[in-house]
């Protein structure tokens, strides 16, 4: 190229920058768009195409696997039985001062709500719930089921006999229900449909005129028609007698119904009910904490109560405070008694136990990663067919093995016995102990350690060491200084490989553990499956999985995901 | 560590040499031996879970196939084996199919949210099974799916994706993006491309991939157990029960055909690697 040419061309180029600088507007691409706004809009383009092949996996994770441990943790915390269950005692308990046994009030509005309950047949699962709380409530509950019938029935046979009418339902019906309801209920009866009936409507004004008469009354039809199997209806039954009790109650409490007038109510209804309102001065009064305390003592004693005030929220850290051995009582949180104290400890025995099986793993795993590292790849392949090999055989074959090896009768003891080491009546106890479920996970967790420790043995070049020991060093100082701190990221990933699969583990502890040798997973599965305890066994999983997931990042920080291999 | 000792080794170096040995060879025996044992149990003539006098003596009186028998003939091993062979399966499908999807996603070079998007899909390895179980056995019977072969189905095909996720998108790393430039420029739309192109490059990863569901599924328990109702019995299942309850030596020829199903698999699994690793020329081997 001559100089001119050059300097031709160097003309050219500061033409073409001095066009450039004229032009005003972005650079442009080739179907006249802004440059930039093109290449973002293909980068737009190209992240959705990516998250559009993604998204029917992740919808699919989101729903079969996230949403079920949201369920959990929502679980762990989740208390509404109370609430629903006892609508009306959780309010009124709610000024209770927890000091002397509650008020009437609050035994009628326990007893309305019992009596619900216990038409719905769902008073034993509260009780079982309360039961974890404070033990014997369960059968208090049980037995208030059987009892509850005989709440109120002084003041039904009271009424009765004031005014036979009284057990008429039509009487009540007359009374309670809505007129528009009345109708729609009759249109029904006549037609001989599959239809449920219409739900129980309560006549407009008659909330306000008898308060409790009308909740009591409105639950009692509600059940009646709730009834799964054969729906009953308000307009055959005569009513419960926690009815007669608020009927009682209203009408003691002085209930204007001398002011009735008005289309609602049938005539002969409401001259009923201002004679019943006329004579309820002269009825016996029934004691209604005597009648519960009939029904069972408990219900005359405190902790039923306070229990109920302290769990009444829908809410509750309860099976949290569980899981770590306290508890929540109405004088605040207190340490469980000593005997009862079994979490912390399981807690601390699955950490014990896995730190054990983990250290194990680093002691066995680290000679096999250098071996398998520093042979011909030939002879290593080989080699590491033999770590893969008990790495793809079924957990339970390898669980079995180490059943059928460990024992008293089994091949190691008899071994033993052979040799002469141990004498026949005096065999080793190396199953249903800790003994057993280090050992078997020791070997199930095994290949976790040699794998991670291998891939990062073979990036370290041989040379290093040839080069330490050229200057001097020994053997061991060689490995010391120079081989080992360049181990120590494939020992980290394989640690915390090891150790979050062993806190988790739950199959070989309960086949090998026996009762000293289980961890906090055998629990969770012994809540969910036998005690039923739901609300623990979450709580108990929550902390468990706080614990996975903090040892999960701290393995992302260290590791990465992106970099987790398999074989 | 040099694989032979040289000339000018001293005694204590020698000694090392092969105490270092004798050591792995020991933990390698500690690796194997608890499987290679329940193979010839599993031939034992009587109910024990031991080797007989008659065993150690070599005896062929003391050796029989009636706990293979057992397993063949017996209805529960058999419906557990039905059950196995129909969960897993559809499990993998699952898994491989969308697990494949969305790491091909996750290879495009711009992926928002790349790093929470992997997690979630990571975790169903890492959380501890009896969580996932619990978490499963709470939401599923709100939903009506407990106790019914589709939810055992789903919640295993949950357990696979990581195992295709890892396995599909260390696949792709080698792929070279090119040759799906190369085929759009031939006139291929992308589900040509795709099936044509990528998917038979990628295949072993894939099938490996699968193959890591699959045995997740077969061999999982805990949530089988949780999820699942006896209709939907599997052979760990069984076995577990077997172990805890009623202990037969049944369950160790199950272990043994257990044991060579296996070796099947990784000796397929290997294969696959090796040949994906020669064809992008990572290893000599």
């Amino acid at each position: 190229m001559s100089d001119a040419t050059a300097g031709n061309l160097s003309q050219a180029a500061a033409e073409a920058r001095r066009d450039d600088a004229a032009q005003t507007g972005p650079m442009l691409a080739a179907d006249g768009r802004p440059l930039k706004q093109s290449l973002n809009r293909a980068l737009r383009a190209q992240k959705l195409r990516a998250l559009a092949l993604i998204a029917p996996l992740l919808i699919f994770l989101l729903v079969t696997f996230v949403a079920p441990i949201l369920d959990m943790l929502f679980r762990s915390v989740e208390n509404q039985i109370v609430s629903e269950t006892l609508p009306r005692t959780v309010i009124a308990l709610e000024d209770w001062d927890a000091e002397d046994l509650p008020s009437e009030d609050i035994y009628a509005a326990l007893a309305y709500d019992l009596h619900a309950a216990v038409e719905r047949r769902i008073h034993t699962r509260l009780g079982s719930r309360l039961n974890y709380e404070e033990t014997g409530l369960s059968s208090i509950f049980r037995r208030s089921g059987r009892g509850i019938d005989d709440v109120g029935e002084g003041y039904a046979d009271q009424f009765i006999d004031l005014d036979p009418a009284w057990e008429e339902p039509a009487t009540w019906i007359g009374l309670m229900a809505d007129p528009d309801w009345i109708a729609e209920q009759a249109a029904w009866a006549a037609t001989e449909t599959e239809a449920r009936e219409p739900v129980f409507q309560l006549a407009p004004g008659i909330a306000d005129l008898l308060p409790e008469t009308a909740d009591a009354y409105r639950s009692f039809a509600l059940a009646l028609q709730a009834e799964a199997r054969n729906p009953d209806s308000p307009t055959t039954e005569e009513p419960w007698n926690t009815v007669f009790l608020a009927l009682y109650r209203d009408l003691s409490a002085g209930a204007e119904v001398g002011a009735v007038e008005g289309p609602e109510f049938a005539r002969a209804e409401v001259v009923r009910l201002q004679e019943a309102a006329a004579a309820v001065a002269s009825f016996t009064p029934v004691d209604l904490r005597a009648t519960f305390a009939d029904i069972d003592e408990g219900w005359a004693e405190m902790p039923i109560w306070t229990t109920i005030q302290t769990f009444s929220d829908p809410y509750t850290a309860g099976y949290f405070l569980a899981a770590v051995d306290l508890q929540l009582t109405p004088s605040g949180i207190e340490v469980v008694e000593e005997n009862q104290r079994i979490y912390m400890l399981l807690f601390q025995r699955t950490m014990v136990l896995s730190l054990t099986i983990m250290g194990l793993c680093v002691i066995l795993g680290y000679p096999i990663a250098y071996l398998l590292s520093n042979l011909p790849l030939r002879t290593s392949n080989m080699l590491l067919i033999l770590v893969l090999l008990p790495f793809w055989t079924s957990l339970l074959v390898r669980t079995s093995a180490w059943k059928v090896l460990l024992q008293q009768e089994g091949v190691i003891n008899d071994l033993l016995v052979w040799i002469g080491l141990v004498a026949d009546d005096a065999r080793l106890a190396m199953i249903n102990n800790q003994v057993g479920t280090v050992v078997a996970m020791t070997h199930i967790l095994l290949p976790f350690m040699i794998l991670p420790l291998y891939s990062v043995m073979k990036t370290i070049p041989p040379s290093y060491m040839r080069a330490a020991k050229s200057l001097g060093a020994t053997n061991w100082t060689a490995f010391r200084r120079v081989y080992f701190p360049q181990s120590v990221p494939g020992i980290g990933a394989g640690c915390i490989l090891v150790f979050i699969l062993s806190i988790g583990y739950y199959i070989t502890p309960e086949i090998v553990g026996g009762r000293t040798g289980i961890f906090i997973s055998n629990r969770i599965a012994f809540h969910i499956s036998d005690s039923l305890n739901w609300g623990l066994a979450a709580a108990l999983g929550s902390i468990l999985l706080a614990l996975v997931l903090v040892l999960y990042w701290l393995y992302d920080r260290i590791v990465g995901i992106d970099n987790v291999k398999l074989g | 560590m040099d694989t032979k000792l040289p000339p000018y080794a001293t005694t204590g170096e020698r000694l090392w040499f092969y105490g270092f040995r004798v050591i792995c060879g020991l933990i390698f025996f500690f690796l194997m031996a608890p499987i290679v044992v329940v193979i010839p149990l599993s031939f034992n003539a009587e109910n024990f879970f031991t080797f007989t006098p008659g065993m150690l003596a070599f005896d062929p009186e003391a050796y029989s196939l009636r706990h293979y028998r057992d397993f063949l003939t017996n209805p529960d091993w058999q419906q557990a084996l039905r059950n196995s062979m129909t969960i897993a399966p559809v499990a993998t499908l699952l898994s491989v199919s969308l697990g494949t999807l969305a790491a091909i996603g996750l290879s495009q070079s711009h992926v928002p949210f790349k790093g929470a998007i992997m997690a979630v899909l990571i975790s169903p390895m890492i959380v501890p099974l009896i969580i996932s179980a619990a978490g499963m056995y709470f939401f599923y019977s709100r939903v009506g799916l407990q106790g019914t072969y589709w939810g055992v189905v789903l919640a295993h095909a949950a357990l696979g994706i990581p195992f295709v996720i890892i396995t599909v998108t260390a696949t792709l790393v080698g792929f070279d993006r090119s040759l799906t430039r190369a085929a759009a420029s031939l006139g291929a739309n992308p589900v040509t491309t795709f099936f044509r192109v990528q998917m038979p490059l990628i295949l072993p990863g894939v099938i490996s991939g699968g193959l890591f569901a699959f045995i997740t599924s077969f061999d999982e328990v805990v949530v089988v157990i949780f999820v699942g109702s006896a209709q939907q019995q599997t052979l760990p299942w069984q076995m577990f029960t077997g172990l805890r309850e009623q202990i037969s030596p049944t369950i160790l020829a199950v272990a043994t055909i257990l044991v060579v199903v296996s070796i099947g698999l990784l000796t397929v699994v290997e294969m696959l690697r090796r040949r994906s690793e020669r064809l992008r020329g990572m290893s000599p081997g």
